[in-house]
Parts: C-alpha cells; structure tokens; sequence
C-alpha cells in the first residue's frame, strides 16, 4: 500500500490492514498507538470521509464504554477528527496468535479462561465484538490480555450475534492452532460459563454448532 | 468429440460448443426481453422453449459440428428460477437421452467464474461475481469454491434494474451502459445513502428504498443515480478489499453481468492495485449469461468424470457454488 502521504515515519508503521494504518508514536510523553483510517481512492470523496468519520467516532466510542464494562482494552488519548485517526494507549506484549504456540499449560489455561470470560462479560451487556480472533488479543508480559479492533463492535444481544462471535474465535483457533484449538476452546468454555452460566453457555454452544452446519461455513459436511 | 452446454436460469437461452481440447466454436443465444417490468419467470420459460431447437441448430453450425459428434451435454442445473431452468433441463435430458451421451449438471455460479478464469487465463483468483441474481466474493480452497462475503437480500443487478424500472427505463436490452450508470455519469453531487455492509456481506435493499425516496422527494434523477450506484459499489468494493487482504491473493477477477460496468471495472481495479494484484473483467460476450461458459464447465467437469443420470437431474433453484466439488482444481 502506498502511505507516503500520511506523511508518517514508515518505520514506525506497525500493521497495514484493509482499512486502517497503525502507527507508534507519542502523545505528551506517553508510548502511544495512532489508527488511522486511510481515504480510498475508489470512493466519492464525500462517501470516502462519512464512513471514515462514522468509524472513527464509533470505535472510539466502544473503547471508552467498554473500558468502562471493565473489558481490558487500550485508554483511548485522542480522536483526531480532521485526520480521521484515534491516539490510543501502546500495549506492550505479544499478538496472542504469535504468544499463543509458545504459552506453558498452566498459562494457556489462564489466558484462554480470561479471554472466555471476558467475552462472557461483554455478552451480557448485549455488545458483540464483531471480530474475535487470536490477531486481536494482545497477551502482555505479566500474561494478561487485552483486547484490540472495535471497529465492527456493536450492541446486538442475540444469540445470533454471540454465537457468531464465538464461531469467528473457534474458527480463528482451528486455523491458526489447531493442535491445540481443542483445549483451548475447552478452557474459553469454562471461563464463558463462569460469567454467563451453564445454560446460557450451552445455549451459544448450539448455536455456534448450528453456525457451523451452515453451508458456507463447513469444510466438510458431517 | 465436443461438448454441448445448454444455458437456461434467466433470461437467456444460451447453447456453447466446446472442443474436447477446450475451445469455444460457438456461443448462440437469445435474450427474452419483457414487454414491461422485470422477468416474468413462465413468459422466459415459453421463450426459451420456442427458441431452443432452432438456437442449438445455429450453435451446431456455427461450430460446424454435427451432432453425432457430441460426446457430452453439459447444463445448468441452477441457481435460477424454476420455469427456466426446467425448459434448459428438459432439453438436454432429451438430448442425452435420444444420443446416448452423458449429462453433465452444471452450476451456473461456477460457470461464470471458470469462463472468467479461462479468457483470462488466470490461476488463482479471487473473484467478485455480480449479476442480476447474485453478488458473491468467491475463491478457491480446499477442493470448493468458497464464499467470502455475498448479498444478504436482493443481487446488485437486481438493484439497478429495479431502480431503472423505477425512472420508466426498459432493462434486459443490449446496450453498452446500464440505464442507471448513463444517468449518474451526467451526476453533479454525492447524497448520502446508507451504506450497509454486515462483517463480509453486504445488503442492498434498503439502499433502493431509500434510493426512490430520494426521488418521491424531487432530488434530480441523475444525482441519485449515481449515490445508488457510489454507495453501492463502494460497499462491494470493500468486502473485496478486506477479501484481497486477508487472502493475499494475486489476480482479482471481476465476472457475471454486472462485470460490464465501466465505473464499477474503474473502482475495482483501484482497490487490485492498491494491493499489488492483477485486476482482470470477462468481456462482454461471456459476462452475460452465455451457453459458452457451461459448455466450458461442463467440459472441465466432464472431463474429470462428472456426470449425472437424467433420473437424478434435478434442477435447484438456490443451488450454492460452494457446495460444488470441484475435481478439475
């Protein structure tokens, strides 16, 4: 992607998504993370800027509340709304899909009860994440996670939206872990469980299985 | 030693030969055009039946082939609509049944995406099928083709034919520019319509209402052309985007009806080259529904031994691309 004109050091550039640049930077002193959602050149410029502008308010908004719900997620500094970009907190730590192979038992254990249960939480107060995967959960040194991308977070509280929630994240651990998705997915469980309850758990239990029948979705028909 | 393929789903009576090396000798069809709205499904049906017989005999001799020499019948069994299908089933039992010769069911979706493939000579794309029935991101894995993001209510063609039907625009003609495209481009202003895209899939049919109240309410025709078309083009384009990324693939093919639009060719190659990947369109004779492109397929799946027994023949409607083995990739 050419980024020349965010006008940003390319060494400090951290990650190129789809929609969005992130970049190291400081924000009165503090280490800090800038996401910057960057124009389309295939889009009318006045379309380009309102989703743009509606992302960034709206991410920056789910930060704020869902810090607030004690979900672990990075303090957001500034919203940058001529640039379109949100200054928020420099975690530092591991993507958990790079921690994730190297964690000891008892660790993997923790961290995967932590992230059921954090989920679990964020459920109960209606709000889905929209993109629960192990790139968007950082483990830090001390092996606590914190949670990345709200982006397509939204208040929807269906088990529809739950179940697709948990689906994307067990779908993430099959392709990225497999060889240990089984127990991971084992211990999200217990700890989604712990704050939901065993019959809501096993009620978003069957409809991820029900997710999982649908066409698109299976490899193989069983 | 060919193949004959028999396209029937829409509008389109379509017959294809291919040689049994691949190569297209004939693409004959006949468009039903409605007097007035949209495809009234039994008048397409009466259509296609009145002109099979003599639309198979033009693709007989434009490939000059007779027809003891066709090894194979090739159709499409769907997606589609029922009338339609049934009248393109039918003949082809018929055929394979009084020649002898295997039948081999195509799906329609993969069609277009293998001609696409094809005439483009590409490996492995990822590719954005719109037409009037369907608007898909599809790719390749695992021995299926897979559905990365697609509409959750009605196609983007359908979109675009209805809002043209809307302004008192015919549809179904064979014209360069789409009614509506034609419009927008004499645009002055963007308006600003919601914009729905859901994770990977994307809807459109609040998009139209909101589009026509734009109308009722006296905005110019030419202005809400083409925030209809920004908006919705603009949504496709970023489930592509997010598609390309996450897949990392290197060619980005465009195909099915919708393919032919210029501005939606211009946006789409935008979005190839931002990620480094080559942007191919099927050409206009093989965007539209076409009896080539099931010839094709059905040559692919021949060849690697699928066919089906007339008894079996089955038409379905809703048949998805992604419950398509596919042998020959």
């Amino acid at each position: 992607m050419k980024l020349k004109f965010l006008g940003v050091e390319e060494s400090n550039i951290i990650y190129v998504g789809a929609e969005a640049v992130l970049v190291r930077t400081k924000w009165f002193g503090l280490e800090a993370v800038e996401k910057i959602r960057v124009p389309k050149p295939y889009r009318d410029p006045a379309l380009d800027v309102q989703i743009r502008q509606q992302r960034t308010i709206h991410e920056a908004k789910m930060l704020f509340q869902q810090r607030k719900n004690g979900i672990p997620c990075p303090v957001v500094y500034e919203v940058n709304l001529s640039k379109l970009s949100i200054v928020m907190e420099y975690i530092e730590g591991e993507l958990l899909k790079k921690a994730l192979p190297k964690l000891a038992p008892s660790s993997l254990s923790r961290v995967m009860e932590a992230i059921g249960s954090y989920c679990g939480q964020l459920h109960e107060k209606g709000f889905v994440h929209g993109d629960l995967t192990t790139s968007n959960v950082i483990l830090t040194p001390s092996k606590d996670v914190v949670f990345l991308d709200f982006g397509l977070m939204e208040y929807s509280p269906s088990l529809e939206g739950f179940g697709v929630d948990v689906h994307l994240f067990l779908r993430s651990l099959e392709s990225m872990h497999s060889s240990k998705k089984d127990l991971c997915f084992k211990y999200f469980l217990e700890g989604y469980a712990k704050v939901r309850g065993p019959q809501k758990a096993e009620e978003v239990l069957r409809r991820v299985e029900e997710i999982r029948r649908r066409g698109r979705y299976v490899r193989k028909r069983t | 030693m060919f193949v004959l393929g028999i396209e029937s789903t829409a509008h389109t009576f379509g017959v294809g030969i291919v040689s049994l090396d691949g190569e297209i000798l004939a693409n004959e069809k006949s468009v039903y055009v409605p007097e007035k709205g949209g495809i009234h499904p039994r008048e397409a049906a009466q259509h296609h039946s009145s002109v099979a017989a003599s639309i198979i005999k033009k693709a007989l001799e434009k490939a000059e082939v007779d027809f003891s020499e066709i090894s194979a019948i090739s159709v499409a069994l769907g997606p589609g609509l029922g009338p339609c299908l049934r009248t393109g089933a039918t003949v082809a039992r018929f055929l394979s049944l009084y020649y002898d010769i295997p039948l081999v069911p195509v799906n329609h979706c993969i069609a277009h995406v293998e001609i696409g493939r094809k005439v483009n000579d590409l490996e492995d794309p990822l590719v954005v099928y719109v037409s009037g029935g369907s608007t898909m991101v599809l790719t390749f894995v695992d021995g299926k083709y897979r559905v990365l993001g697609e509409t959750l209510d009605i196609a983007l063609g359908n979109m675009q034919d209805t809002f043209a039907l809307r302004l008192g625009r015919k549809v179904g003609l064979k014209v360069d520019v789409h009614p509506v495209e034609a419009l927008a481009a004499k645009a002055t202003r963007y308006i600003s319509l919601p914009y729905v895209v859901k994770g990977q899939d994307l809807s459109f049919s609040g998009l139209l209402t909101a589009a026509e109240k734009l109308l009722e309410k006296g905005y110019p025709a030419e202005d809400v052309c083409y925030s209809l078309l920004e908006t919705a083009f603009s949504m496709l384009c970023e489930v592509t985007e997010r598609a390309l990324a996450h897949t990392k693939k290197e060619e980005l093919l465009l195909t099915g009806g919708v393919a032919r639009s210029p501005k939606l060719q211009k946006m789409l190659k935008l979005v190839a080259e931002t990620h480094g990947a080559k942007f191919a369109v099927v050409p206009p004779e093989y965007a539209t529904d076409n009896g080539a492109m099931i010839a094709w397929t059905g040559f692919l799946a021949y060849k690697h031994g699928v066919s089906i027994r007339v008894e079996e023949s089955f038409i379905n409607p809703k048949w998805r691309p992604d419950e398509v083995e596919i042998p020959w990739r």
